[in-house]
């Protein structure tokens, strides 16, 4: 596996161009690298008040922005591990709601469908206790641009 | 002091049915849970949409190099502006679940600036509510994502936990 793919130690803070760095909103919310599986990284976020929508789930929201922080962290683990540098924009998301998340811990990773020149598309998944009862799913767009040097 | 609680209970505790209030109803919301993280802000509605505001905030970033907030809290006021479109609609607060929610992204939005979500109810049926909206930073003709979505109305029973 890739050196810069590989879990960071605890309290470790990442630098910003680093593959499995979380911007502010997604530490705010209590996200985080719960493990890398297949050179993927895997978010994992609590279930707090940060979080919830109607009293007793999870907000629609708050599983949205884990989705895309998910496609997003896949998407980089991906261009890090072909050594494209490319710059990441989000184009679109469509959001199935497949269950209501409950007070448990959940779990998102995505997968990267295609990465190709100018376009990368992305599907995620988040759960809770069962994997095989996704709480919500997504396919994502990104536009690809090289870096500037 | 005023006594709001027992005119409008806090943490979204509206009995489902009642008539609702949407100023009011939307204040209690987003006073709570992830909206009140967040930080959302009534601003306006009518017979079948509804207006909400999101202050930029440094915690709330995506880019860090440009302090451009992140796509998540942009889908959650998308998703609560439609969600209170339909009961702007209904004339009332009804239980129901984000089926699909999608989002265009079209530009990104300007570091510092509020963000404003226009949500719009345009069809409803008896199990599904239709909805529409976008969000954008001071100019309606220039929105920074565009949303269309289905909530489906469900039973009161197990809609919430107490």
């Amino acid at each position: 596996m890739d050196e810069s793919v590989t879990s960071p130690e605890e309290g470790t803070p990442l630098p910003a161009d680093h593959p499995l760095h979380l911007p502010p909103y997604a530490r705010a919310m209590g996200m985080e690298i719960d493990r890398i599986e297949d050179g993927v990284p895997v978010i994992g976020m609590d279930y707090t008040e940060r979080a919830v929508g109607r009293p007793g789930y999870l907000h629609g929201g708050a599983i949205g922005g884990m989705l895309e922080m998910a496609a997003f962290t896949a998407l980089r683990a991906e261009l890090d591990r072909t050594g494209a540098a490319m710059r990441i924009k989000p184009v679109n998301i469509s959001i199935e709601y497949l269950r209501g998340g409950v007070d448990h811990r959940t779990y998102a990773m995505g997968r990267v469908t295609r990465a190709g020149r100018r376009v990368a598309n992305v599907r995620v998944e988040a759960w809770q206790a069962d994997r095989d009862k996704p709480v919500a799913s997504c396919w994502m767009n990104f536009l690809l641009a090289p870096k500037a040097e | 002091m005023e006594d709001t609680k027992n005119k409008f209970p806090p943490r979204f505790n509206i009995p489902p049915g009642v008539g609702m209030d949407p100023v009011q109803g939307s204040k209690a919301i987003t006073r709570h849970g992830h909206s009140g993280f967040l930080g959302m802000e009534y601003v306006g509605h009518g017979e079948d949409w509804f207006e909400l505001a999101l202050p930029w905030r440094e915690d709330l970033v995506g880019v860090e190099e440009t302090g451009v907030l992140a796509s998540g809290p942009i889908i959650s006021l998308l998703d609560n502006c439609t969600s209170m479109s339909v009961w702007a609609r209904r004339g009332e607060f009804q239980p129901q679940v984000t089926l699909d929610l999608r989002i265009d992204y079209v530009r990104a939005a300007t570091p510092g600036k509020t963000i404003i979500a226009r949500a719009e109810c345009y069809q409803l049926r008896r199990s599904m509510a239709f909805v529409r909206g976008i969000a954008h930073d001071g100019e309606l003709t220039d929105p920074v994502a565009h949303a269309a979505g289905i909530f489906m109305l469900v039973e009161a029973s197990g809609w919430m936990k107490a």
